[in-house]
């Protein structure tokens, strides 16, 4: 009983005070730094990242001020510059996007989560964790030889013919456009839907799937009434997160949607998006409230993803720790 | 009682038959529209990677790996020097995002507290949600303007900016998952805590963290955006690191938008060799780890 102090005492004077001098020689406190160091650069990085859009921007911002954001002339040789155009589009076609992934993705992490036995989702899962792998000028390739050529000769005169009386579905069919760029992106970002909410699926307690079904409720209405609204808000997460890749998707939309800065009522009409005005016109920019107003633009899709990613990865931590614990998404 | 309850309760129970028979059809419908879901994605593909060969197949040859782009209006050629540009400038991709994200990972899972490690990854998640494009615009900004010209070095400098936080935060998870034991069993033996995490925890996870670079260098290496105003694009070799340099992505979309019938070609073969690339390396890396994983369960 009483050596335990003094141990406890010798140790600390054979050591002697751990000073940061006697830190540094042990190496520990060396390595610490260093590894710090690196790790501060990340944030050093992402905030030189807005430094430079902000101050980029500046000539744009305050040439146009709000204004920049409600008109729609893109005229470099006057140099008047509005986004609308390009906010636009960018929305349009990631709203498509979603209308056709959102089911079609939430379906597909139904059927892994609840119903494909174990081994068949894994090997499932593996497939579309490949399909998320495919870099975006691959699926813009696809786009402009097999997509828009099928748009043209066949799903747009079909839509005009049957949907032609909305105003969405009227017009020449270029084959190019909002609807073709939509489906493409609607193609590239089922992928994340599917993983994440399959995650977030095989995260609901079992008792929730037994109690349903104990209660006479089929397999369907077990999962559509009682695990979707468990995981609802990790779903919820799983789409912002695809909504964010959505929006500042560039290549495939580049290939096409048209690239013609202009506000159509169609969705067959052909249209630009903030991402890809950026990559056909960065390098031509000519003149300095040109390459300011396209920075402005980057500045503007970098403050959406920057939202949408914030309040999907929050809706995630809630119902993934509210599950059993699984691993970061 | 039972005379008069009866044939009032007659219709209620064919009521009740009727919606159940309704519940059982909504039940079959709508699970194997699921499955239908399921079906669509999965064989999209199939669908990709049918059409590539397909259509690319016949044009990878050895031509394609060799030459270098002919003048416009000459058939033949290949893309042999947008190989070696890809090459190049993932190598400093690497160079840049490894040592940031591997040492950044090792100090959130040995060293950290609790303010600046949550600092740290919510940095990293965000950066990573950063579109491509923006990312081009940051290096374009930084390593563009003020030497007045592309460069293979701004190329690898925005894909590397790219690869930072995919390598932080699974060199992070991993070393989490070396077993504290190894740990106390080394720093038991009286190693200090850096020669611990350098020959016991790396070594312990650095399969784990080999496999998840070639992920990230995989996924970066498919990018086109931010090469467009960084590395740009060159239809001859780039001597040095200074010089514009072509890259596969690049060169599949200046020749899948092109107006020439020969471009289109090439442009699916280079597709294909890019696809084939990036998916072998998910297959390849993804067995790896699931192998390592069931062994460590067993």
């Amino acid at each position: 009983m009483a050596t335990t102090p003094t141990t406890a005492e010798s140790a600390g004077l054979a050591f002697g005070p751990r000073t940061l001098l006697r830190r540094l020689s042990s190496g520990d406190e060396i390595a610490r730094l260093v590894t710090l160091v690196f790790a501060l650069l990340t944030i050093v990085i992402t905030g030189a990242l807005v430094y430079q859009l902000w101050v980029l921007s500046a000539l744009s911002r305050h040439a146009f001020g709000w204004k920049f954001f409600v008109t729609q002339d893109w005229d470099p040789v006057f140099n008047k510059f509005g986004a609308l155009p390009f906010i636009y589009g960018t929305l349009v076609t990631s709203a498509v996007g979603l209308l056709v992934a959102v089911p079609l993705g939430l379906g597909a992490a139904i059927f892994l989560a609840e119903l494909a036995p174990p081994r068949l989702s894994n090997a499932l899962a593996f497939l579309i964790d490949l399909l998320a792998a495919v870099p975006s000028v691959i699926y813009g390739l696809l786009g402009v030889f097999i997509l828009v050529p099928l748009m043209r000769t066949e799903v747009q005169p079909a839509l005009k013919h049957s949907l032609g009386f909305l105003p969405l579905f009227q017009g020449p069919a270029y084959g190019i456009g909002f609807l073709t760029a939509g489906l493409v992106l609607a193609i590239m970002i089922v992928p994340f839907i599917i993983s994440v909410s399959r995650e977030v699926l095989l995260a609901v307690p079992n008792d929730q799937r037994e109690a349903a079904l104990g209660l006479g409720a089929t397999r369907w209405e077990a999962t559509w009434k009682t695990v979707v609204p468990y995981a609802r808000t990790g779903i919820m997460g799983s789409i912002f997160l695809a909504l964010a890749r959505a929006l500042g998707e560039t290549m495939a939309v580049t290939m096409v949607i048209g690239n013609n800065p202009r506000i159509s009522a169609s969705l067959l009409g052909p249209g630009y998006s903030i991402a890809s005005v950026l990559a056909n016109e960065f390098t031509e920019a000519t003149g300095n409230l040109y390459l300011s107003a396209l920075i402005e633009l980057g500045l503007v899709l970098f403050a959406l993803t920057f939202v949408l990613n914030g309040m999907a990865r929050l809706l995630i931590l809630l119902t993934t720790q509210r599950g059993s614990g699984m691993g970061q998404v | 009682m039972s005379v008069t309850s009866l044939p009032a309760r007659g219709p209620s129970v064919k009521a009740f038959n009727a919606h159940l028979a309704w519940r059982k059809t909504v039940n079959v419908v709508m699970l194997s529209l699921t499955g239908v879901c399921a079906l669509i994605a999965v064989s999209a593909l199939f669908f990709i990677l049918g059409y590539l060969v397909y259509h690319g197949g016949r044009d990878v040859n050895w031509d394609f790996f060799t030459k270098l782009p002919t003048p416009v209006g000459e058939s033949g050629g290949g893309m042999a020097n947008a190989i070696v540009g890809s090459g190049k400038v993932l190598l400093l991709a690497a160079l840049i995002g490894v040592p940031i994200g591997l040492l950044g990972g090792i100090y959130l899972a040995e060293f950290g507290g609790a303010t600046v490690p949550f600092i740290v990854r919510y940095t990293a998640d965000l950066l990573n949600g950063v579109p491509s494009i923006v990312i081009g615009i940051f290096a374009y900004a930084v390593a563009v303007m003020p030497v007045h010209h592309f460069s293979t070095l701004a190329g690898g400098f925005a894909l590397g900016i790219m690869m930072i936080p995919i390598v932080l935060r699974s060199t992070e998870e991993y070393l989490h998952g070396v077993p504290r034991s190894m740990r106390e069993a080394s720093m038991a033996l009286g190693a200090s805590k850096w020669r611990t995490i350098l020959s016991v925890v790396l070594p312990a996870a650095s399969s784990a963290i080999m496999t998840a670079i070639l992920l990230a260098l995989a996924r970066v290496a498919g990018e086109t955006a931010p090469l467009l105003f960084t590395a740009f694009g060159n239809r001859f070799w780039s001597p040095g690191w200074k010089q514009p340099i072509a890259t596969l992505p690049v060169m599949i979309y200046t020749y899948a938008v092109g107006p020439y019938d020969d471009w289109h070609r090439q442009a699916w073969a280079a597709g294909l060799v890019l696809l084939a690339l990036v998916l072998l390396i998910n297959i390849i890396v993804r067995a790896i780890m699931s192998r390592g994983m069931s062994a460590q369960r067993s």
